[in-house]
């Protein structure tokens, strides 16, 4: 077995007395897509948090691409690629699409630290940036005003900015939130299609696309990993029927 | 924001005609016999400048800084005392005052950018206070009383900025060439990161890029272009004072800023100008003029969101 590109290893944190991640260990393994489940507050955005960098873990390690990298920063992270995606989506609403991807293609070529040369007439990185697009089916959304798109679009456009940084992880923090249901299914059939391309670390809401695009599942109930495995283990564990499934089983 | 080809040549004929005005306006004041307009017009001018580098942090990397008015006053007391010490040469003093005005933005720069939102505008408006008052007790530079310079700044031992014309000329070059760094500085990678930062910070840091330093650099450059305006200004009046940095004046910088239109360089000079025209004009016919200016700049703000450049031909609404 390969290498996992992404390591947990006995991550806590607590707020108080309150542990929202408790032990909890996992790994991701390169070209995987490994799908974390977990009712409402469970502790999913908090573990998120901690292994994009915008949390400190009160202990235990995060090893990333065979390097510990616990107590670096978000950029940093991102620069190692490690790349995440928000919840609620986070794009520049004033910027088109295109220069939304050319501003992460730009943070992937180094330092910006350039004043000379007007960069909406950069063509390169432009024709880049609207390669990255057509990727995700954006491309005669290129010059519009990010803040206009639909949400279906910013979630596409999240992934394409995610995809212009050239990441070795994509750390997806409930990308179907808020999508309809047509929306989803094009965004399952986006990601199945990057499968392998990318390791992908899936925190998600919905049941259907978890079941249809994982490999392995780990499912957090109270801030514990209570079990680790493929969807027909997962879906059959009785553990996570009474934790979970039960009340909000998918067929 | 994106620059079509149609937004970018309306915004080009605009600055093409303010340019031309002030380009114009001394031959037209030579017709005219009138000479206050052209000492004027050098204030309107030189504070444009100041308002252009106000302009580029606050318009399009959401800094507020309330202590904008320090650069002006120490880089005018920094032309003031070199001439004190009889150093005259525009050679020296030019690289001397950008040195001050730079070092001074990048060690408070350094430290106000670690905070956000109300307490950046509170420890800019601290550092402000503390040059102010560190010049009221300058008592060797004339403390309270401010400082004479008897004579302007020399080019290579030519005292050719003594006239008017030549001056006036000189102040509308450096205005001319601090509009146009500003917009290059703007357009480019580094103005993307800028204004990328300015909308969300998260996202920036999300693609590995850390906003600090980018910012820290801006800052540094707005600060040495309102360092020159501060130079031109000692020169303007031969005079310089501690009023110069006072907060007054950077409230007064922040409103010709927001008079003009957030997001525009040539709103910055057309706010400018406006505001120092209607405080003219108005505090002709009463000294409380503040009791008229007032409302008119709420209603400015209120009804014209881009403000004032977004009703002129040239002008173009903030992202």
């Amino acid at each position: 077995m390969t290498e996992p590109i992404l390591v947990l290893d006995d991550l806590c944190k607590a707020y108080g007395a309150l542990k929202v991640t408790n032990h909890v260990s996992l790994d991701v393994r390169p070209g995987e897509i490994h799908a974390v489940i977990g009712p409402n507050g469970a502790g999913k955005t908090t573990l998120i948090g901690q292994i994009s960098g915008a949390l400190a873990p009160d202990s235990g390690r995060i090893r990333f691409d065979g390097r510990d990298v616990t107590a670096l920063p978000m950029h940093a992270r991102a620069r190692a690629g490690l790349l995440r995606s928000f919840q609620i989506t986070e794009i520049l609403p004033a910027f088109t699409a295109r220069e939304n991807v050319a501003l992460a293609l730009q943070a992937r070529e180094g330092h910006s630290f350039r004043f000379w040369r007007n960069v909406s007439r950069d063509a390169a990185l432009n024709a880049r940036a609207d390669a990255g697009l057509a990727e995700l089916g954006l491309e005669t959304r290129a010059d519009v005003r990010a803040g206009t798109l639909s949400h279906g679009e910013k979630r596409a456009l999240e992934l394409a900015i995610a995809m212009a940084c050239g990441p070795k992880l994509l750390l997806l923090d409930e990308p179907m939130a808020g999508t309809g249901r047509e929306e989803t299914d094009r965004l399952v059939e986006v990601l199945r299609a990057l499968k392998g391309r990318y390791a992908m670390l899936l925190v998600e809401h919905d049941m259907s696309a978890v079941f249809a695009l994982a490999d392995r599942i780990s499912v957090l109930v109270y801030g514990e990993i209570v079990a680790t495995g493929t969807p027909e283990e997962i879906r059959d564990n009785a553990k996570v029927r009474e934790a979970y499934l039960g009340e909000e089983a998918v067929a | 924001m994106h620059f079509t080809p149609a937004r970018l040549s309306r915004e080009l004929l605009g600055a093409l005609v303010v340019f031309t005005l002030f380009a114009g306006l001394p031959v037209l004041a030579d017709l005219m016999g009138d000479t206050f307009i052209v000492f004027f017009t050098i204030r309107v001018m030189v504070f444009a400048i100041a308002a252009v580098s106000l302009s580029l942090i606050l318009g399009y990397g959401a800094m507020v800084s309330f202590g904008h008015a320090a650069y002006l006053g120490v880089g005018a007391y920094s032309v003031a005392i070199l001439a004190e010490h009889g150093i005259w040469d525009v050679t020296v003093s030019l690289p001397v005052t950008l040195a001050v005005c730079g070092l001074f933005a990048l060690v408070t720069g350094a430290i106000s950018l670690k905070t956000r939102g109300v307490y950046f505008i509170m420890i800019t408006l601290a550092f402000g206070q503390m040059a102010y008052y560190t010049a009221t007790s300058l008592s060797a530079y004339g403390g309270d009383d401010g400082l004479t310079m008897w004579g302007r700044t020399e080019i290579l031992g030519s005292t050719a900025l003594g006239d008017r014309t030549v001056f006036y000329y000189v102040v509308l070059g450096c205005l001319l060439a601090c509009y146009l760094i500003a917009r290059m500085v703007v357009a480019s990678r580094f103005g993307r990161v800028l204004q990328g930062a300015k909308q969300s910070e998260m996202r920036l840091r999300a693609i590995g890029i850390d906003p600090y330093a980018y910012r820290l650099v801006a800052y540094v450059i707005a600060g040495m272009m309102a360092g020159l305006a501060g130079a031109l200004l000692a020169n303007a009046a031969e005079f310089v004072s501690p009023a110069y940095m006072s907060w007054h004046r950077s409230g007064e910088l922040i409103v010709m800023v927001v008079l003009g239109g957030l997001g525009s360089l040539l709103g910055a000079i057309v706010g400018a100008a406006s505001f120092l025209v209607l405080e003219e004009v108005l505090s002709h016919f009463t000294q409380h003029w503040r009791l008229i200016f007032g409302p008119f700049l709420v209603l400015v703000v209120l009804f014209g969101r881009g403000g004032l450049i977004s009703l002129l031909p040239g002008g173009r609404k903030n992202d």
